[in-house]
């Protein structure tokens, strides 16, 4: 009789914990704790010396500064081995004169890629899609990206995600669709039948009760 | 490694490490701002430097060790 298996592979959800690591990084060996107290982005690649992957690479060494302004720390992945990581990026430097300034896991053994769910055997059984997780300072994941093998990520977008996350965090507030720093903010919803009374009341800009927009 | 090179020398984010230390610096977050390296960085560096004889960790702060103070010399 023919035996089956199944594994079941459970994925991180978002304000769930990020899963711990320790990986072989090309700058050392570092843990997901060693980001504590810093919004983080871990995302992967498919492999290193790709060409859509080399876009990504340079568009994420293009928007670093701008993370690090908003206090986020970069951390890249792929199953290459750290020697293929550190020769693709001197590569990149050496042919498009972008240096890349932050770490690369090589996640030979696929300990990480598996404990985020980044394996996605229809596209790939054997090379990581394009994951993008936005981790917040307590170490919870705030958003998940799923991007297939042959589009490449829109880095504005993870930097309006970072802007909105931390927007939400600072004044309590939902961010609309489209939304950009600088324009109005959505006030959560009210809880209770004299809550909605009230915000009507409130001088918010409101459609209806449920949806009021302030500026901040 | 990334503070300590393969032939056991400490690299130049090493060395600054350790003369944070050695400057009486004792917290991560005090020698990432001292040393200009990020936070994530010097976590792991104090971590290679203990393991490799070269601090020594008590609770969540770092001294030099004997080691350690030699090269800084």
């Amino acid at each position: 009789m023919e035996e089956v298996r199944e594994q079941v592979i459970s994925l991180p959800r978002l304000g769930e914990p990020a899963p711990a690591f320790e990986a072989v990084t090309t700058h050392g060996v570092l843990k997901l704790e060693d980001f504590k107290g810093s919004w983080l982005i871990l995302f992967s690649h498919p492999a290193d010396f790709t060409p859509v992957c080399t876009t990504e690479f340079i568009a994420f060494a293009e928007i670093f500064p701008e993370l690090q302004k908003r206090g986020v720390e970069l951390i890249g992945l792929s199953v290459d081995s750290v020697s293929s990581h550190i020769a693709w990026v001197r590569n990149v430097e050496e042919k498009t004169g972008t240096k890349i300034p932050f770490p690369i896991i090589a996640d030979l053994n696929k300990e990480v890629s598996f404990a985020y769910g980044m394996v996605h055997p229809g596209q790939s059984k054997t090379e990581t899609v394009r994951c993008v997780f936005v981790i917040d300072p307590n170490q919870l994941i705030r958003t998940i990206l799923y991007y297939p093998l042959t589009t490449g990520r829109n880095m504005d977008e993870i930097l309006r995600i970072v802007d909105a996350l931390q927007t939400t965090d600072k004044d309590a507030v939902a961010t609309p669709a489209n939304w950009r720093p600088g324009d109005m903010v959505v006030v959560p919803p009210p809880k209770t039948q004299e809550a909605a009374e009230e915000r009507v009341k409130q001088g918010y800009e409101c459609v209806d009760w449920y949806l009021c927009r302030k500026k901040l | 490694m990334a503070c300590i090179s393969s032939d056991g020398k400490p690299t130049e984010s090493g060395t600054k490490m350790l003369r944070a230390l050695k400057s009486g610096l004792s917290s991560a977050e005090e020698i990432a701002k001292n040393a200009g390296l990020p936070l994530f960085r010097v976590r792991s560096g104090l971590r290679e430097l203990a393991e490799a004889g070269l601090a020594m960790e008590k609770g969540n702060k770092y001294e030099l060790s004997g080691e350690g103070a030699k090269l800084t010399d």
